[in-house]
């Protein structure tokens, strides 16, 4: 049975879990996959066009941020960095581990879509006297990015229920905010189930959003 | 109009072409026959450079070029004096009948969208596509997507037109739309370098044939010749073999 105490704690709390999420949890994950799209589209075209050097470098940084935890990351930039004189507040740090680490698994999404637009895709392109750019830009990318899309969408899911990490570097996210409110008022269970709903309730509305965006960007593939 | 001089082309230890040379005059409607494997596929492909010859000369509208060697710059010129027809059509997937037309004419010769529009609007209708105008390719037959194709060529005012195998992607009875609409080209005079394998077209449209097997040409010469007194003896066991397809 739910006592009147507790139906009073998880009703005030309610707004004081979902406040931080909206000021922190929603930002902190917009900013970060923006620019880890960014980071992913460009590390995915050079090792596609298959350009010297800085393919190498894609190589390397995918495999590190592929081959290492997302709390260990956290914790070299924002605890570890300091000990070299570089020291960053807890948002920019979560900013930039959150963005280089979806960075890198977008990049290998991104660069399977690339590889699975047929190749005759190009060549008609070349056929047409357009260039190589050209035809990356109006062509291949958008296919591939439809191919990439559903992939991104969950990247996308997992990243909102990620920047729970972020607690450990003392940004006051949604998680941190429950954490404080459950030494507060000793209801871990209740007040931890209440946090995981409302990430639910985010993964959800952004599942909708997901099919929404699929709908629209297989205009080409629809049959009427 | 184009003269090839001499190409070759290796697949690593492969040698596909062993030293080709001929040539097409304005007008000409010329049939590259050959089994699979002869080589006439990747011949078409290194005069167009999707694939680099290792050797070869190009003689194309008063200008030479090494084909080994090619600018992009050399390249993108060329191409945009020429056409490919492919095998499997190559529509571009997420662009309009009417979008794939006027694509390359937007984006590669930069010229007005509406001028464009009117170009790829004719091209569509000389293929008898007036009603596909806004439909993907993927909601078109083969037939209809090859004829998009052709559109696409047209569109470019090539002075050459090259077909790879135009038909051999299409169901039987689906041939006969792509056909009728080469040979109405031809009829008009279009310049066109054909890889085929229907004996019919060759004997019927063309007025040119080369005769191809591993990497060399074989026979070449007027069609009706070509056809009636073939002058070596692995011409004729070719013709004997497909006796059958053509009248």
């Amino acid at each position: 049975m739910i006592s009147e105490r507790l139906t009073g704690i998880l009703l005030d709390s309610f707004g004081k879990i979902l406040l931080p999420g909206i000021k922190v949890t929603i930002p902190l994950t917009v900013i970060s996959f923006s620019l880890a799209m960014v980071i992913a589209v460009f590390m995915a075209l050079v090792q596609f066009a298959d350009v010297k050097v800085l393919k190498q470098l894609a190589r390397f940084y995918i495999w590190v941020f592929r081959g290492t935890p997302l709390l260990v990351q956290l914790y070299v930039i924002f605890y570890g960095l300091p000990g070299v004189g570089i020291v960053l507040d807890p948002f920019p740090s979560a900013v930039i581990v959150f963005s280089l680490n979806e960075g890198a698994y977008g990049a290998e999404i991104i660069r399977a879509a690339l590889e699975s637009v047929p190749k005759g895709q190009m060549e008609a392109g070349y056929c047409v006297g357009m260039s190589y750019l050209q035809i990356m830009r109006r062509i291949v990318l958008p296919q591939a990015l439809r191919t990439a899309f559903p992939s991104l969408s969950n990247s996308l899911i997992a990243m909102v229920k990620d920047t729970s990490l972020a607690a450990n570097i003392t940004v006051t996210e949604m998680f941190m905010a429950t954490q404080r409110i459950v030494a507060r008022t000793y209801e871990p269970l209740a007040l931890y189930m209440e946090v995981g709903l409302i990430y639910l309730i985010f993964s959800t509305v952004l599942t909708k959003l997901q099919q929404v965006g699929e709908r629209k960007l297989s205009f080409y593939l629809s049959d009427q | 109009m184009l003269e090839i001089r001499n190409i070759r082309k290796n697949f690593g230890k492969l040698e596909v072409l062993k030293g080709i040379t001929f040539h097409v005059e304005k007008g000409d409607v010329t049939a590259i026959l050959g089994s699979s494997g002869s080589g006439k596929t990747t011949l078409l492909r290194c005069i167009n450079f999707l694939e680099t010859a290792d050797e070869g000369t190009m003689v194309f509208d008063g200008e030479t070029f090494d084909m080994s060697r090619m600018s992009r710059r050399d390249m993108s010129r060329v191409r945009k004096k020429t056409a490919f027809v492919f095998q499997n059509f190559n529509l571009f997937l997420n662009k309009t009948a009417l979008d794939n037309v006027t694509e390359g004419l937007i984006v590669a010769r930069k010229m007005g969208k509406e001028e464009a529009r009117e170009i790829g609007r004719r091209a569509l209708d000389k293929v008898g596509l007036s009603d596909r105008y806004g439909h993907y390719p993927h909601q078109l037959s083969g037939g209809q997507q090859q004829r998009v194709a052709i559109a696409r060529a047209l569109a470019a005012d090539p002075e050459i037109i090259f077909f790879d195998e135009p038909t051999s992607a299409l169901d039987p009875e689906l041939i006969g739309e792509v056909l009728e609409v080469m040979r109405e080209l031809a009829r008009e005079g279009m310049t066109m370098l054909v890889v085929t394998h229907e004996m019919n077209f060759a004997r019927n449209v063309s007025n040119r044939v080369i005769f191809m097997e591993h990497g060399r040409i074989v026979e070449e010469g007027g069609a009706g010749e070509f056809f009636e007194r073939p002058k070596m003896e692995r011409t004729r066991e070719f013709l004997r073999g497909h006796q059958h397809e053509y009248f």
